[in-house]
């Protein structure tokens, strides 16, 4: 029999504010236990919440960035549940009126035809809305106790559910990292799932393909990456139709996946029936969204992935390749526009960035900003690269160095006088030391073994330590074999 | 909640009605208590079925009785409470944590 | 006469004239509660070295004042009057204890109150009842009676209650004192340990009109802390008191003279009508027609925010945590249930349940949002009738303050003898209590006047023409 998948995902994701979402507390990952907590947030009798400004309208902003309608009149709305780590026994939350709904993204369509048919399928986002953080617990078993921390209580979320639309897990894996990079050019948040930042639950059954019901599905959590959502989803599809095809029923249940194991297991805990009793939040009023603070956030919203990457294809006419690299991280197609702007070798730029610079930036695992590369001083090292001073090797080391001592291209040159020799004269008596040093190579090549003539112009780069310009020493060896 | 509970006009409410309401209300009930639970709550839910009698359609609920909107505060980070002051509050503090019983999931 | 039986406004007319100090007055407040709170038990805690007077700068109220045992001081413990509480000691101040500190107020001490202000007697407290001065058989009215008792006794000179359903102006009836519930949002809600955050109000009870509007002009005004505060200009309150009735209309709704009402209320209420008439008030009998929905709207929605508001009650990070002597489910829930099984009273745990219920799933529309579509009927019965009224009579209390346990078992009872306070907290409005007589019995019988939204001063302005040509508010309670 076969099978249809059906996957809806919901995202949490945590807003980079200053601040909390209804108190001053600021809004800081890894900091020590319960030191970033206040009557407020805590929860303590009396205390009040009061919406962050920046909250809502990072919330306005993802939803435009998502396609969706933002509701014109949007009010909070108590969950209540018990559990340790929310101090107030109910999560101000949105219910029937969320700040946005009716979205999209589009994601690749790998199922209709080939990557290079540039198809799209469009994931429906069924609504967007603002919420606050739970604090954290950490179960020690030594100590046969949960301990609480409330640091992470009242950041304020924002959670993305979308419709049913994902078909397979490489769908939903293309979701994410399509909503994870257009959530980057808002910069509303790091996106960080080992950080929590970014979370990620799925609902997932499966069909017989034709049936119009749904199956019964199964919640999935505690995956840490979007590689672990992938895994887990795939895990989840086969068990699922191995109960189904042995005659079994799927149980509806939230399942919890185990990294190392590489499994779903069923939650241990028995969950009560779920009754969250929604009600309006007495203790917020609630906010009209006016069509000119839409228009005002609409206005500042950046360019998003795609229509960068249309843009850079037109405008650069670099490959696609070299274009959705540069795209994926907004740091760094922004550094390549400052470069572009100071300089005609945009293949060169390009070339650059996506070779050396990106390999420094993932083994030091900081984006362009944080690394503090300024956009002149790489225009610097590439020209000095194409007017024959430095060579490509030098040049590689070169930027290292840049990183590590924050100095000028010039400076390194200077200090280290690596300028790449040049001048014929001393070359030529480099070239006079090697012929001299390897009368086997070159009577090899005398009997036709032209090969070996790259072998020689290596020695003489080994000689130099990589300051010679190889160009001109393969000239100047050919010519001594022509003229002698 | 058993649903067939509610006859119109005439809530009948039962023991475990009471039993799941501690459940949810996380609220330990001896039978004692659900006995005369059941019998007070069932007189104030008869008292309040006088509310069916109203035609509320097209009528608009309130939440808040005036008609204020849009209060915000700026994003600006305020002092938060010292680690020993939040620890002096708890009931079982733990090295800066709040110790609870464990929590299994 | 003693300072303590004195008025806010005597006793800074006279610190002002320099006849006596703040340390005088604090001394005398301090004796009346010696001698008189064992029998009162108007208090849960007294704390007399904390209350030193710092200043006595003009301009300043260096006045002990009693405080509901349900607003947060830092530093101080607070209880609600519940198990569930005992030992939390708050990290900051309510708003209006910092208004109140500025003005260099005397916080003597915190008023005992019905445990999460569940209640209309003061009965449903973890410290027991509280007794009302007049007679000490009967209860001082609730939830605020603690505060009410205070000032009736002359414990305190002035105190803050909370009102919810008429948590402030039922007690003031019953003690022959002064109790507003400002207008929803007038006054911070800021560190008031909420019972329903859409209905509470903090307000002055004072032993007359002129010290209400002076305690009111202290602590209202717009609070950034709490989204529902309004900001709105707050003015002197005590400007408007003098000026005449000529020309003012006021009704009297039907549904408030009905069954139920007591003929020695009805019979004090008749005679403040005619006696206003004098003042040259017009007054015109009017329909609330929502008015008997009133008590099961309100039922409904307060107990579902309550329901969610003591949710935090939950053993996990202040006051009391219980553990089940034996294990019956996981260790969490059984610290939970254990917990609030044993932290809360009978009462609590029946409105916890009872609002439970009405937001629960398959319920809501039925009970909650219902009720929530009653209140805007009962909220629009105001809107037209301040139309063409200035302020809306009636008595405060169906009855005079009844005797302790007399109601203790019949929740439907008690819940009933807040018919006539509660429409004012549906719709938001501010009314007084003012003292309108005594029973055959000696029990003061309360007049409550009501006005449109932030009409706090034409509310006053009434209030102070009617007691100045009356002398009940000048009666002192025999404490017996």
């Amino acid at each position: 029999m076969i099978f249809e998948t059906i996957i809806g995902l919901e995202v949490h994701l945590q807003l980079n504010t200053n601040t909390k979402i209804f108190c001053g507390c600021a809004n800081l990952f890894g900091k020590e236990s319960n030191t970033l907590v206040c009557p407020v947030c805590l929860g303590l009798p009396g205390t009040l919440p009061v919406l962050n400004q920046k909250a809502l309208s990072s919330a306005i902003k993802i939803a435009l960035a998502l396609n969706c309608q933002v509701n014109p009149y949007i009010k909070f709305d108590r969950k209540n549940y018990y559990y340790p780590d929310l101090p107030k026994g109910y999560q101000i939350s949105q219910y029937d009126l969320p700040v946005a709904s009716h979205g999209w993204v589009e994601i690749p369509d790998k199922q209709a035809g080939a990557p290079s048919d540039h198809r799209v399928k469009r994931i429906n986002i069924k609504r967007a809305h603002l919420e606050e953080d739970a604090g954290k617990s950490i179960h020690d078993q030594t100590l046969n106790a949960s301990l609480v921390d409330y640091n992470r209580t009242g950041t304020p979320l924002m959670e993305i559910v979308s419709d049913p639309d994902l078909r397979c897990a490489q769908e939903a894996y293309d979701y994410l990292t399509t909503l994870k990079l257009i959530l980057q050019y808002l910069n509303v948040s790091d996106c960080d799932m080992e950080k929590g930042s970014l979370r990620c639950d799925a609902n997932i059954s499966i069909r017989p393909l034709g049936e119009q019901k749904f199956g019964v599905k199964a919640e999935v959590k505690n995956m840490n990456s979007f590689k672990a959502v992938k895994m887990a989803l795939e895990f989840e599809e086969n068990r699922q139709r191995q109960l189904l095809l042995s005659n079994q029923r799927v149980v509806q249940e939230t399942r919890l996946w185990n990294e190392e194991k590489g499994m779903t297991f069923p939650m241990r805990s028995k969950e009560e029936a779920h009754d969250y009793r929604y009600f309006p939040e007495p203790d917020l009023v609630p906010f009209m969204v006016r069509e000119s603070m839409i228009e005002e956030i609409r206005a500042s919203l950046p360019e998003l992935p795609h229509a960068k990457l249309e843009r850079f294809l037109k405008e650069y006419q670099i490959s696609e390749y070299d274009a959705q690299i540069l795209i994926q991280d907004p740091t760094l197609s922004g550094f390549f526009e400052e470069c572009v702007k100071r300089t005609s070798m945009i293949k060169k730029v390009c070339n650059w960035l996506i070779g050396p610079v990106l390999q420094e930036l993932n083994l030091r695992k900081v984006n362009i900003q944080q690394i503090g590369l300024q956009t002149q001083e790489l225009v610097n090292l590439i020209d000095k690269v194409e007017q024959g001073v430095l060579s490509n090797l030098v040049a590689k080391d070169v930027f290292k160095l840049m990183l590590d001592t924050g100095k000028t291209v010039d400076t390194i040159v200077a200090e280290q006088g690596l300028t790449q020799v040049s001048d014929d004269s001393v070359l030529e008596k480099i070239v006079e030391e090697i012929i001299n040093d390897n009368e086997k190579v070159i009577a090899e090549i005398k009997q036709g073994k032209t090969s070996a003539m790259g072998f020689l112009v290596g020695q003489a780069m080994k000689k130099t330590q990589g300051k010679a310009n190889p160009k001109k020493i393969g000239d100047l060896i050919k010519r001594r074999f022509e003229n002698g | 909640m058993n649903q067939t509970n509610q006859q119109k006009g005439k809530t009948v409410f039962s023991d475990q009605d009471v039993n799941y309401l501690g459940r949810l209300a996380r609220i330990y009930l001896s039978q004692e208590e659900i006995v005369s639970l059941t019998k007070n709550l069932g007189g104030i839910l008869q008292y309040i079925e006088k509310l069916e009698k109203l035609n509320v359609s097209g009528i608009q609920p309130t939440s808040h009785v005036l008609p204020l909107q849009n209060v915000y505060r700026e994003d600006q980070v305020l002092p938060s409470l010292s680690q020993e002051d939040v620890m002096k509050m708890a009931v079982s503090p733990h090295h800066g944590f709040f110790k609870v019983p464990q929590v299994i999931e | 006469m003693n300072l303590n039986e004195s008025t806010a406004h005597e006793l800074l007319g006279l610190i002002k004239e320099k006849k006596t100090t703040p340390e005088a007055v604090h001394i005398s407040v301090k004796k009346a509660i010696e001698l008189h709170d064992p029998k009162v038990k108007a208090y849960v805690r007294v704390d007399h070295d904390k209350a030193r007077p710092t200043s006595r700068a003009n301009g300043k109220f260096p006045i002990p004042i009693a405080i509901k045992d349900n607003i947060c001081i830092k530093g101080r413990e607070v209880t609600c009057c519940s198990r569930i509480l005992e030992g939390f000691k708050p990290p900051y101040n309510a708003t209006v204890i910092e208004k109140i500190l500025e003005a260099e107020g005397i916080l003597i001490g915190q008023a005992n109150m019905d445990e999460f202000a569940f209640g209309s007697s003061t009965e449903n407290s973890v410290f027991g009842p509280t007794r009302n001065p007049w007679n000490t058989k009967c209860v001082p009215g609730g939830s605020s009676g603690g505060s009410a008792a205070a000032v009736a006794a002359h414990e305190a000179i002035w105190a803050l209650g909370s009102d919810t359903g008429g948590s402030i102006r039922q007690p003031a009836s019953f003690c022959g004192i002064v109790g507003l519930k400002p207008t929803y949002g007038r006054v911070s809600r800021y560190g008031l340990i909420a019972f329903a955050s859409s209905l509470d109000q903090i307000g002055p009870l004072t032993k007359d009109v002129t010290d209400n509007a002076l305690l009111l002009n202290i602590i209202a005004g717009h609070d950034h802390r709490d989204s529902t505060s309004v900001n709105v200009p707050v003015p002197d309150y005590t400007k408007s008191l003098t000026k005449d009735l000529k020309g003012l209309k006021i009704g009297i709704p039907k549904e408030y003279f009905i069954e139920g009402l007591d003929p020695e209320v009805k019979f004090a209420i008749t005679a403040a009508i005619e006696l206003l008439k004098k003042s040259g008030v017009t007054f015109k009998e009017i329909s609330l027609p929502h008015t008997e929905y009133a008590v099961a709207t309100y039922y409904i929605l307060a107990t579902a925010e309550a329901s969610s508001n003591l949710a935090r009650f939950d053993g996990v990070q202040f006051g009391q945590r219980f553990q089940p002597a034996a294990p019956r489910k996981t260790p969490i829930v059984d610290m939970y249930e254990e917990t609030r099984d044993r932290g809360f009273g009978k009462e609590a745990k029946r409105r916890i349940l009872l609002g439970t219920y009405s937001l629960s799933s398959g319920y809501y529309e039925a009970y909650y949002l219902r009720a929530q579509k009653v209140r805007t009927l009962i909220k629009n019965d105001f809107d037209l009738a301040f139309s063409e009224l200035d302020a809306i009579l009636t008595p405060t209390s169906p009855t005079t303050a009844f005797k302790i346990g007399e109601k203790s078992d019949n929740p439907l009872a008690m819940y009933l003898s807040d018919i006539y306070t509660i429409s004012a907290n549906l719709a938001g409005i501010p009314a007084i209590s003012i003292p309108c007589g005594f029973s055959k019995d000696g029990l003061p019988i309360g007049l409550q006047i009501l006005a449109k939204p932030f009409a706090e001063e034409m509310i006053f302005r009434i209030a102070y023409s009617y007691e100045q040509s009356t002398d009940w508010y000048k009666r002192k309670a025999p404490l017996n």
